[in-house]
């Protein structure tokens, strides 16, 4: 009996040759244990070397090997053919950012909009390493534990149509990640991201909720703008009404 | 270290699609949720006139009244209502989103605070529809 196989529809784009994207056929041997990223690997090594995507650790820790399967932002490693099988499968570069070539997106705008919102503990004062750690209960951990798990995969920058229609806005997991460190009990920052209330921040998000919904660890980044916009509303307010008080 | 940018005049950009919005039955339904505050709205104007109308006179009110009684009217207010029960219960499920019930250490799931709000919700309707019934008889 013939070996069961699946068609790759995969976007090709070499740009020292293409003026624009197009689409390129592979068929695969069909495993019921292989996800997208093995198809890639057997077109990889097995068909064409010349077809170009990023992945690493194959497990859903690094983040590298997020593309839109089917049109739906996802982990390449974690989406299974047998989810798919026997339809074909479409895989595409992520959607809102530039295409490098093939598969591989410049994700240099992410990276700059996850370092301004000063990604790590800030203090007023730095107490010497003597005087020990800064310690924290479990529940001020539990307040911002769920936004660390972030692995930078940009599949919510893909799902996020704001973020398409308005390349400015800082985009869900720049804001998670900057309201980790604002819920942070040893943070003390807050008013050094401020980055985060402007205009291209959270006030952009319409609440379209499709970040939380592909996201692949469960951040959640949708709640960490909604709960941002209630604090950013609630200083505003103090500010206004308590100016003497402290933020 | 400084980072290897890639050649910005070989990348190549996607424009998004004026019809993203039914690429995904999410999206869908975030610009019904979206439109629906345009039947609000309209319908609150409605309102507004018609309460103006009360300061000129009975016969007015009245000829208002009959005017909102033709069947395009009754029409746009019955669409109206299902936009503003869709937005109410999107409001709700949001709300649980942004403002995490616990009790003690434990969150409470989602569906079930949406649930109190809507149970809330459903109550203050009744209250209101009692006292109405009452001032009316």
């Amino acid at each position: 009996m013939a070996e069961p196989t699946i068609r790759l529809n995969v976007t090709r784009y070499r740009p020292e040759k293409d003026r624009a994207p197009t689409t390129q056929a592979y068929v695969v041997p069909y495993r019921e244990d292989w996800v997208v990223l093995d198809a890639l690997n057997h077109i990889k090594d097995q068909m064409d070397g010349t077809l170009s995507y990023r992945w690493s650790c194959r497990m859903g820790v690094c983040g590298s090997c997020g593309m839109m399967v089917n049109g739906t932002p996802k982990l390449t490693c974690a989406a299974f053919l047998r989810d798919y099988y026997p339809q074909e499968i479409r895989v595409e570069p992520l959607v809102n950012f530039p295409i490098i070539r093939d598969l591989v997106i410049d994700m240099t705008d992410f990276m700059e909009k996850l370092k301004s919102v000063k990604p790590w503990i800030i203090r007023k004062e730095e107490k010497p390493v003597s005087e020990g750690e800064y310690l924290q209960t479990p529940a001020e951990l539990e307040a911002f534990h769920q936004f660390t798990q972030c692995i930078n995969c940009m599949l919510c920058y893909a799902a996020c149509p704001v973020y398409g229609l308005e390349p400015k806005f800082l985009g869900p997991a720049a804001i998670a990640l900057g309201y980790r460190y604002n819920m942070d009990s040893r943070d003390q920052g807050k008013d050094q991201r401020e980055i985060i209330g402007n205009h291209d921040g959270i006030w952009d998000c319409t609440f379209v909720g499709e970040c939380s919904v592909v996201c692949p660890k469960h951040v959640d980044p949708a709640a960490a703008i909604q709960r941002s916009k209630v604090d950013v509303t609630k200083n505003w307010f103090q500010s206004i009404l308590m100016p003497w008080g402290q933020r | 270290m400084s980072a290897v940018r890639p050649d910005p005049s070989k990348l190549y950009h996607r424009k998004m699609p004026a019809t993203w919005w039914l690429t995904n039955q999410s999206y869908f339904l975030f610009m019904l949720r979206e439109l629906s505050s345009v039947f609000v709205a309209v319908f609150l104007v409605v309102y507004l006139c018609q309460i103006y109308q009360l300061s000129n006179g009975p016969d007015a009110y009245r000829a208002f009244t009959q005017k909102l009684s033709s069947p395009g009217w009754i029409l746009f207010h019955l669409v109206a209502l299902l936009f503003a029960l869709y937005h109410s219960i999107t409001w709700f499920q949001s709300s649980a989103v942004v403002l995490p019930l616990r009790i003690g250490e434990r969150v409470i799931p989602r569906p079930i605070v949406t649930a109190l709000h809507v149970v809330a919700w459903a109550i203050v309707s009744i209250i209101v529809l009692v006292l109405f019934l009452a001032l009316k008889s």
